[in-house]
């Protein structure tokens, strides 16, 4: 693989990391406005993981080495699936390495250390919070597989970038396969990355949390990877999301130094128009009782199915 | 192919025969536990290693050896055959029994059930068995050795036989067991076509009709799927793995359920060679039940061992899955496809037999330390069992098929051959199996919810009981046990191309083709034909180390604040105990709620005004009282019905062979 190759994967991971904690701060200035309340600053994201980082980490006195390794694994893991997504270009030296299954894995990975370490300090939050979490991804996470398949079934590889390559030269719209599976993913991604109507994530109320009941051990810098981390999902999330459904602006094989040019205003534009989305699908929905959390799921996973049933009938 | 001397399988039989013999020495000093623990079990693990590299030795030369003992019936000599399949299975049996039996030797203590030389030797004998079934040549000696399996597993089993629960999980299992013998013996009487030859020489020539061969065919599941555990014949293995000790519960959970899988293969794809395409769908079919009813039940349970009994039924959902695949591809003329379903089934079964045995001989150890095989007595052993804990952990991670772990590298085959169901020329069947991808993948999210479960309560959160603080670690035999399995599932996850290498003379013998490589790189797995699709289990390691590692460096170089210990906060809640935490019940709640209907409950709620509020619930199969409760009860009539004819007197019975003795000479008369 090329130089080009490994410094537009490079550049992804930094541009990831930079530009994650914008989005969230975006998504949460778009629902100020939305709601009428004055808006954060842009930039409070930033300011919140700077005082983290400078800290006095404090750890519960039984916590387990596991308990301060999880935070690091689930940023590292989140810092390599950004490297994986053909957010900007595709021709990513690593991807020949993990595809879009291993992809999945990956989250899955993350997820798994995530409720471990929230298990590790016995506290009745965290063990709740774990079970939570995991009720979320045994159907969040097959959805998503499904969605993915889908693609891959009407590109014949599960390779993120030979999708994203092969959706960019068919035709314009989407087909119908991927119709079914767009509305599954949307649902998906809600419900992954604690947004409303899965989870609030602005609330610490116990009845309802997921994400915050799991972190709630954590302190000052671990804490500030975890976040970090979670940024990082929702931005890669919503990259997948891009990959599969809207490929256009993404700089494609050869295509130079001038492809990414074009590639980095093209996913400015792309995210600040999610973003919006996401705030509006935030604040038209109310928060869902926990039980029926996993109908809403079966819901996705239901549609991702139904997206691969109608691309098998009609494609064969 | 042939090759004239059969040095190899010599070597294999030595191997068995030593195993039998290290039994028998056991005998020698019945009650000594350092001969059995510090002598017999190391030794028969180096036998098995030995065993392990001798078949690798076949595997990787693709031979065919034959031998014939002079034993056996008149007429019909022991034959015995060494072939690609039967080799992978024995690297299988000799890899995962060599790290058990390391363990086996650290486990056994004396006053535990039966006498450790005893044990010693019925544990070779069962070893000896299953190597003997998997290189046997004729139905004969395949059923004597199959039957060998079963009755030392028997006595395995119930070591402790003084427990009532004990000798029913026993009974169960035995009589499972022998409903599978018998319609094994029935397959094989079909097989032999009307030639009366039983070697398996004389079957691959029979040509039998469709019809036959599809009864050859079915028969053949009904038995290797009850020793396998194949919903609905699996209601033995949550009995009776538990009821054994560890190192059994290990050796039969890992490598006995996978002899089952060997048979149906060599029935399915080798005996009657070429099979009707809608023959897979009845293990596909039963497969994905298979692995969502497993894992449905292990999410609930609350015993460690019933646990991971019932993933062990998902696991070989998982498996018969793949066979079903493989034959529905083979059938329909996809060989290339069909190749690559076959090599995700025999590289998840060995990948379950390494990770199950370390989950079995993890929980055998914290049984050990604390005397609890209940999942709301145990928590927080990571502190008092580190060794155990982080081992183990390999091994949850890897059964949760999570990457660069070997447990994702079969599901990822899986998931690849399932891309290719949409090519099969059978209409609605090329729409329904891609809809059975979605039940794989939904069951390999359970697993992870299950495994989080396993884990998490075990070895994370508080000790929920005051007498945990006393647990100790294993000891240094035990501790290479567990290494070793932790290793193999490390290598099997890392160096996948090597391995699919050694199985493409399996897949060249049952299917006919070799899956092709289409990476030049040694470590790019891209096994699939026609698509760009690649994995490379050290690339992908090697990157998240390195972004692990560098955001360590980092934060550690830029931020000095240093750590403190203090007591957790839980919101400021103040007076926490360990009853707070999530029990096994807990964790399991949502799904219990979600699949209610799968489950038959029994549950006993506290009343408002009670002076000691009481909290049980008890959860069943359904099937005990949908099919086998009627069953045993119609069996129950029938031999009542047949007492009346047994009236013990003499005379009644001379009268009823002199009248067999009159219609028999009518019959000879007539015709």
């Amino acid at each position: 693989m090329s130089t080009l190759g490994w410094i537009t994967q490079v550049l992804e991971m930094v541009v990831a990391l930079a530009a994650a904690p914008a989005l969230l701060g975006w998504v949460n200035q778009c629902r100020a406005w939305l709601q009428n309340r004055r808006a954060p600053s842009l930039w409070l994201p930033y300011r919140n993981l700077h005082k983290l980082f400078h800290k006095e980490a404090v750890l519960a006195e039984n916590a387990s080495p596991l308990f301060r390794i999880a935070p690091y694994v689930v940023f590292g893991a989140m810092v390599l699936a950004a490297g994986i997504i053909p957010s900007m270009g595709t021709r990513l030296p690593l991807v020949v390495s993990a595809d879009a299954i291993a992809l999945v894995g990956l989250f899955a990975a993350a997820r798994m250390f995530m409720t471990l370490a929230a298990m590790d300090v016995g506290t009745a939050f965290g063990t709740l919070g774990a079970r939570r979490e995991m009720m979320v991804g045994f159907l969040a996470e097959p959805a998503l597989l499904m969605v993915i398949f889908v693609a891959s079934l009407i590109s014949s590889s599960t390779a993120l970038p030979v999708i994203t390559e092969h959706l960019v030269s068919g035709h314009l719209g989407l087909s119908p396969g991927l119709a079914f599976s767009a509305v599954a993913f949307i649902l998906v991604l809600l419900a992954e990355n604690a947004r409303i109507p899965i989870d609030n994530p602005a609330t610490h109320l116990e009845l309802t949390m997921i994400h915050e009941a799991m972190v709630l051990e954590y302190s000052a810098r671990h804490l500030a990877l975890i976040e970090w981390a979670a940024q990082l999902k929702l931005f890669n999330y919503v990259c997948i999301g891009f990959a599969l459904f809207l490929p256009w602006g993404v700089a494609r094989g050869h295509i130079g130094p001038v492809g990414l040019l074009v590639a980095i205003p093209a996913l400015a534009l792309k995210l600040a128009a999610a973003g919006g989305g996401l705030a509006l699908i935030e604040t038209v929905s109310a928060k869902m009782r926990v039980m029926r959390i996993p109908e809403f799921l079966a819901t996705a996973f239901l549609f991702a199915v139904l997206g691969l049933l109608v691309h098998v009938l009609l494609g064969a | 192919m042939i090759s004239q001397s059969p040095t190899l399988l010599v070597g294999c039989l030595a191997l068995l025969l030593g195993w039998t013999a290290i039994g028998l020495a056991g005998l020698l000093r019945p009650r000594s536990v350092r001969l059995a623990g510090r002598v017999l079990f190391p030794l028969g693990a180096l036998l098995g290693f030995a065993l392990a590299a001798v078949a690798g030795a076949s595997l990787l030369g693709g031979g065919f050896e034959r031998l014939v003992l002079p034993l056996g019936l008149p007429g019909l000599p022991m034959h015995l055959r060494l072939d690609p399949l039967s080799s992978v299975f024995l690297v299988l049996l000799g890899a995962s029994s060599g790290g058990i039996s390391l363990f086996a030797g650290g486990y056994f203590r004396a006053g535990e059930g039966a006498a450790p030389g005893l044990l010693c030797l019925q544990y070779h004998l069962f070893l000896a068995s299953m190597g003997w079934v998997l290189i046997a040549d004729d139905a004969y000696s395949f059923l004597v050795a199959w039957e060998a399996m079963a009755l030392s597993s028997y006595f395995l089993v119930t070591t402790q036989h003084r427990l009532a629960e004990i000798r029913r999980a026993g009974f169960v299992y035995l009589l499972m067991a022998h409903v599978g013998a018998l319609c094994l013996l029935l397959c094989f009487g079909v097989l032999q076509g009307g030639s009366w030859q039983f070697t398996f020489a004389a079957m691959r020539a029979a040509h039998l009709s469709a019809g036959w061969a599809s009864a050859a065919f079915l028969l053949a599941l009904i038995g290797f799927g009850a020793k396998a555990g194949l919903v609905p014949l699996h209601v033995w293995l949550p009995e009776a793995h538990p009821a054994a000790p560890s190192p059994v519960s290990a050796l039969m959970s890992g490598v006995m359920l996978k002899t089952a899988v060997y048979g149906l293969l060599r029935v399915g794809l080798d005996l009657l060679g070429h099979p009707l395409w809608w023959w897979g769908l009845v293990p596909l079919i039963l497969g994905l039940f298979t692995i969502f009813y497993g894992v449905l039940f292990a999410a609930v349970q609350t015993d460690m061992k019933r646990l991971l009994a019932y993933s062990s039924i998902e696991n070989i959902g998982v498996v018969f899955t793949g066979i079903g695949l493989t034959i529905v591809f083979a059938g329909s003329g996809l060989q290339a496809v069909a190749a690559l379903a076959l090599l995700a089934t025999l590289y998840h079964s060995l990948n379950h037999a390494l990770m199950k045995s370390l989950l079995f001989l993890g929980t055998g150890s914290v049984l050990h330390a604390t005397g609890e095989r209940n999942l709301g007595r145990l928590g927080g052993l990571i502190h008092r069992m580190p060794w155990v804990a982080w081992l183990t952990l390999i091994g949850t991670l890897a059964i949760a098929g999570l990457p660069p772990l070997n447990g994702f590298v079969s599901e990822w085959l899986l998931l690849q051959s399932f891309l290719f169901a949409d090519h099969v020329p059978h209409a609605f069947v090329n729409l329904l199996i891609p809809m059975g991808m979605a039940l794989v993948v939904l069951g390999a999210a359970l697993a992870g919810y299950v495994m989080v479960k396993f884990y998490g309560v075990i070895f994370l959160g508080q000790p929920r009981e005051p007498s945990l603080a006393h647990a100790h670690d294993c000891g240094w035999l035990e501790r290479i046990g567990l290494t070793w399995l932790a290793l193999g599932c490390l290598g099997l996850g890392l160096f996948p191309l090597q391995v699919i290498g050694a199985l493409g003379s399996v897949t060249t013998q049952l299917i006919g083709t070799r899956v092709a490589q289409a990476s030049a790189h040694w470590w790019l797995l891209a096994p699939v034909p026609g698509r760009p699709v690649s994995y490379g289990p050290l690339v992908f390691l090697t990157a998240t180390l390195a972004v692990v590692l560098m955001t360590v460096l980092i934060v550690r170089l830029a931020y000095r604040q240093r750590v403190r210990r203090a007591p957790a906060w839980d919101c400021g809640f103040g007076a926490l105990t360990a009853r707070m935490q999530d029990t096994a019940e807990g964790f399991g709640q949502p799904i219990r709620h979600l699949f209610q209907a799968f489950f038959e409950i029994e549950r006993e709620l506290p009343a408002p005004a009670d002076r000691a509020p009481r909290y049980r619930i008890a959860i069943r199969e359904r099937i005990w009282k949908m099919a086998y409760e009627p069953l045993a009860d119609a069996v129950e009539r029938l031999a009542d019905v047949a007492a009346r004819v047994q009236q013990g007197r003499i005379s009644v019975y001379l009268l009823y062979s002199f009248i067999t003795l009159l219609v028999l000479l009518a019959v000879a008369l007539m015709s």
